[in-house]
């Protein structure tokens, strides 16, 4: 079973109070944004064999949403981050890079 | 290719079975290929099967990282219906679904399809209307389907429980034309048939990367050297991001993992399809007597081809409060497979941003049912640049908003 450590209440996580919010993220677009802008934002994903960047909902505890960098080959969990971040934080992406070297995510690696 | 027959089995019954060849074969890849088709599953087999068959095009080779229909060929529930909602789907399900009546006798390899009836259960207010629509819909579309009562329900399927207290059966959708196949067979089968069409099927070759030049493809690196081709068909499901990505292109897909699992082997009590949708269980008994049970698939992007076990135990309550008697029943095997779902619950059938690269993918929780008919659309697609199967399927609908909305018939269970 998955476990996650939630960074709102400082507590490890089964995946089964957990729900799953997809990839974390991503930019938004609003009203007056292109359509492929529109379809980038909704529907396009990295969808990678290898490191993920995603979204959790402490469903069954806080009620709060935070962030978790996983490996999706393996399952191994490399660290979660509060939601409150427009990136992945610089020592967990060190942390990635340690065990995954050459590991990109769109622009960043 | 010898032709299997039951005057073939009588005469290598008497030369003690000596007389048997190979059913395809295991060449080394060449240097260059008219085609080429990135994985031997079901979808990819049956894309090249009718490149060969309709169009003539038997240069092709089929690679494949793993063996053989060892992907989600295997491990499927082998659900065949084509009770879909939307115009497009029904065309190419409904299409896939004729074509597996006569597949055993087009490939002279028995695929055991049997058309036993899907029977989907309506089990809340919501899914009554929601399948009479269907039913409504598959009726404009010449899809025979059709909406029963409970009574009837409990006739063609008297082991279940119709009254349950949490969710009662209130009807069903029923189509006494879908059934099940057996998977590997139909894996096996086309394998044959391409084989001796003169198609190399190159197991345990691992496409690492696509090679392009001004945009058109020009071949593929492999685990076994790079091969060149004209066209190049990516027919690999779960993994459809992970090679797209190698082309330069990104698709509107996440991959999850989506389980099943198989009982100990009972005498024969339910001799139909049964699909609940909202506690999210389907359940068949296969010809050796094993219930086939499929559930919902994980919520999170998964490459590993197995699930949680809470989704198994979710599926598990589900069908025990429908089916009773099966709660002291033991479960032998559980395996998971990696799907490709998309936005809308529809596949992707098109071309692509690189000239020549041609894309079949999204199938997600269902695409056992598809094989046949992906493969012929498929084929054409690739054959001619355009198909009237696969229009609607372009890669690019999402942009355009034009989706193919099957969240209702297959959001959930297949």
């Amino acid at each position: 079973m998955l476990t996650l450590y939630c960074p709102c209440c400082g507590e490890d996580v089964d995946e089964t109070d957990l729900h799953a919010g997809g990839e974390a993220h991503l930019k938004r677009f609003g009203p007056g944004s292109s359509d492929e802008e529109f379809e980038g934002y909704l529907f396009m994903r990295e969808n990678p064999k290898g490191v993920h960047f995603e979204r959790w909902h402490h469903t069954y505890g806080c009620g709060k949403w935070f962030l978790a960098a996983r490996c999706t080959q393996t399952l191994e969990v490399f660290g979660t981050y509060p939601a409150q971040t427009l990136e992945p934080p610089k020592d967990i992406r060190d942390k990635i890079t340690k065990k995954r070297p050459g590991w990109t995510w769109g622009a960043l690696s | 290719m010898k032709r299997y027959s039951a005057f073939a089995i009588a005469k290598e019954a008497l030369r003690q079975h000596v007389g048997w060849t190979r059913a395809w074969g295991n060449p080394e890849p060449k240097k260059r290929y008219d085609v080429i088709i990135i994985g031997a599953g079901g979808h990819g087999l049956a894309t090249a099967y009718f490149l060969g068959k309709n169009f003539g095009i038997t240069n092709v080779a089929v690679l494949e990282k793993g063996w053989l229909g060892g992907g989600n060929t295997g491990r499927n529930t082998t659900i065949i219906r084509s009770n879909y909602l939307q115009d497009p789907s029904a065309a190419i399900y409904e299409k896939s679904r004729s074509l597996y009546e006569t597949m055993s006798q087009d490939l002279n390899y028995n695929v055991m399809f049997s058309p036993r009836g899907v029977l989907m259960l309506a089990q809340t207010q919501h899914e009554i209307r929601g399948y009479k629509r269907t039913a409504h819909a598959n009726a404009l579309q010449g899809v025979e389907t059709r909406w029963i009562e409970p009574a009837e329900v409990k006739e063609i399927c008297p082991i279940m429980n119709i009254d349950g207290p949490r969710y009662p059966v209130l009807g069903g959708l029923w189509q006494a034309r879908g059934g099940t196949a057996r998977h590997d067979a139909v894996a096996w089968g086309y394998a044959r048939a391409c084989s001796d069409m003169g198609m190399d099927i190159i197991q345990q070759c691992e496409v690492t990367g696509v090679t392009t030049s001004a945009g058109n493809v020009t071949g593929v690196n492999t685990t076994r050297g790079d091969i060149a081709c004209d066209k190049l068909g990516m027919v690999v499901a779960g993994h459809a991001s992970h090679v797209a990505n190698m082309a330069g292109f990104q698709l509107p897909i996440e991959s999850v993992a989506l389980q099943a699992l198989v009982s100990e082997p009972i005498k024969p009590c339910m001799d139909i399809v049964v699909m609940a949708n909202t506690v999210h269980g389907y359940m068949s008994q296969s010809d050796k007597g094993e219930m086939v049970i499929g559930g919902g698939t994980d919520g999170y992007n998964n490459y590993t081809q197995r699930g949680s076990f809470h989704h198994i135990e979710e599926t598990v309550r589900a069908l025990v409060e429908t089916f009773p008697m099966i709660a002291r029943l033991k479960m032998l095997r559980q395996w998971g497979g990696i799907v490709d779902v998309t936005g809308d619950r529809s596949p992707i059938l098109s071309k692509t941003p690189v000239e020549g690269v041609f894309v079949n993918c999204g199938w997600g929780t269902g695409g056992f049912k598809a094989i046949p008919g992906s493969g012929w659309a498929m084929a054409e697609l690739m054959a001619k640049g355009h198909s009237p199967l696969t229009e609607e399927f372009d890669m690019n609908r999402f942009g355009r908003g034009k989706f193919i909305d099957e969240s209702v018939a297959a959001g959930v269970a297949h």
